[in-house]
């Protein structure tokens, strides 16, 4: 993998003539998380999916560019809420899906190495319900992995999640995603604070940027500083009294 | 073991409200026959129920055939194309309207008094359920796994089949289900307006001959194979879907 470009989001958002977001500027840091959070209803999954190219609904009115000037198309893999696995593919062959998709042979070594990393080589040849959440998220993350490219979008990917589990997602991702550009959703100030070398709440009005905590991502569930930024955040996602 | 006892204590129930209705109202065997007689001739004209049976069951297997395969590829053929849909949705819709019953007559003709007639019957009964049931889930793939294939890049017809047909399937199973039940009807239908052979034929024989209690056997008899049917289709599909439960 060639160095992950940086991301300009720059623009606005509408549906029919609705504003939905913006104008905004929203930089996503070459081969670093960007977390993104805000209020339900803001646009930040509609974000996402315009970045994807999946959005047929939204206008867009400005542009979405990466910095090597080269097209999106092709380099971006996308992890969502709820892991999304397909149920009657067993977890190998969900893991190899993309190949299957673009019609080539799928590359199984690599996706039997992949679960391996992720401690999923035993149950590669179980279906998807027979995992438990915290199992099949991990699959996701394989399955992004196997995808190998430089962008990568998270949508909230672990809110449905228990909260030890997800602490542990949140270092397996955190540590396997190093060096690609993510731009990660979350409703959860303190996923921010622990995975984001950038924080930015995304408002009806535009974007409001906090400093992140200083230490190394994924930063500890501990860390004073980091528990700090948590507070921050959700102090400003508060709605006004 | 429950489930044998219930199903043999309201069968029990059913026979012996019938003998009591045809005991108490004194019906005559013309009219109406008790369970007995019925058991008798059905005992009686094993030979010749069976011979018919298997040619109304020929006809409701082969067309119950045809109309999976052909509602199935209909149903993709839709599903993929926007101008199929807009052009050939509101004919199927149309068809629709058209009581299957009155077109009976004219398969007749065109097909003649073998099974060919009867076959197009039931396959024209069921094409539509088979066809909906599977277009409708086709049209509801889960949108993130759309997303998903689409990020992937999947071109349309490799997110078809690896994506929403699978996604599909269940839907697929629901209209295979309907069809099983409404396939008899349409080959009964079918005997009914001109045939030499079948369970149809044989219960307007037996009508017109006043020998109600064989046509009770064959009615008896094509309410079992419905059943049966019904029952294998449902066992096939839970087994062909099995693991396909979403979660």
């Amino acid at each position: 993998m060639c160095a992950a470009p940086a991301l300009l989001i720059d623009g606005t958002a509408r549906i029919g003539t609705t504003p939905l977001f913006g104008p905004l500027r929203l930089g996503v840091a070459g081969g670093r998380i960007t977390c993104l959070l805000g209020p339900s209803g803001v646009g930040k999954t509609t974000l996402l999916r315009l970045v994807a190219g999946l959005d047929e609904v939204t206008r867009f009115e400005g542009r979405i560019t990466a910095s090597d000037g080269l097209p999106l198309a092709g380099r971006i893999a996308l992890m969502a809420q709820g892991a999304d696995l397909l149920p009657w593919r067993d977890v190998l062959g969900n893991v190899a899906l993309g190949a299957r998709l673009r019609g080539q042979p799928p590359d199984l070594p690599r996706a039997r190495a992949i679960l391996d990393r992720m401690g999923l080589s035993e149950h590669a040849r179980k279906r998807p319900h027979a995992l438990s959440g915290g199992q099949r998220q991990r699959v996701a993350l394989a399955r992004t992995l196997m995808e190998d490219r430089p962008i990568v979008l998270l949508d909230e990917p672990f809110s449905a999640l228990d909260a030890g589990t997800r602490a542990q997602m949140q270092d397996l991702a955190a540590e396997h995603l190093t060096g690609r550009t993510v731009l990660m959703v979350t409703h959860d100030p303190g996923e921010a604070a622990r995975m984001g070398h950038a924080i930015h709440i995304l408002t009806a009005t535009g974007l409001e940027t906090v400093a992140p905590p200083p230490a190394k991502v994924p930063r500890a569930v501990d860390d004073p500083q980091t528990l700090a930024v948590q507070g921050r955040l959700l102090a400003r996602l508060r709605p006004a009294a | 073991m429950t489930r044998v006892l219930t199903i043999a204590a309201s069968t029990a129930l059913a026979l012996g409200l019938w003998q009591a209705l045809v005991m108490l109202a004194s019906l005559p065997p013309f009219i109406l026959p008790g369970p007995g007689r019925v058991a008798e001739a059905l005992w009686t004209s094993r030979a010749l129920i069976a011979e018919h049976g298997v040619i109304t069951a020929a006809e409701v297997l082969i067309g119950l055939a045809l109309g999976a395969v052909l509602g199935g590829t209909s149903a993709i053929g839709l599903a993929a194309s926007p101008v199929a849909r807009r052009l050939i949705r509101p004919m199927m819709v149309f068809s629709q309207a058209i009581p299957v019953f009155a077109l009976a007559p004219i398969l007749t003709l065109w097909l003649g008094y073998g099974l060919a007639s009867k076959i197009a019957m039931a396959l024209l009964i069921i094409y539509f359920p088979v066809t909906s049931a599977f277009f409708d889930a086709l049209m509801r793939t889960p949108q993130p796994l759309l997303d998903l294939g689409r990020v992937m890049g999947a071109n349309g017809t490799r997110l078809m089949w690896h994506i929403r047909v699978p996604a599909a399937l269940p839907g697929f199973a629901s209209g295979l289900r309907l069809a099983a039940v409404y396939a008899p009807i349409g080959a009964i239908i079918g005997e009914w307006v001109g045939a030499s052979k079948g369970l149809g034929y044989l219960m307007l024989l037996a009508n017109g001959r006043a020998k109600i209690d064989l046509m009770f056997a064959a009615l008896i008899v094509l309410a079992l194979l419905t059943l049966l049917l019904h029952a294998g289709v449902d066992r096939g599909c839970r087994r062909w879907l099995d693991g396909h439960s979403a979660g």
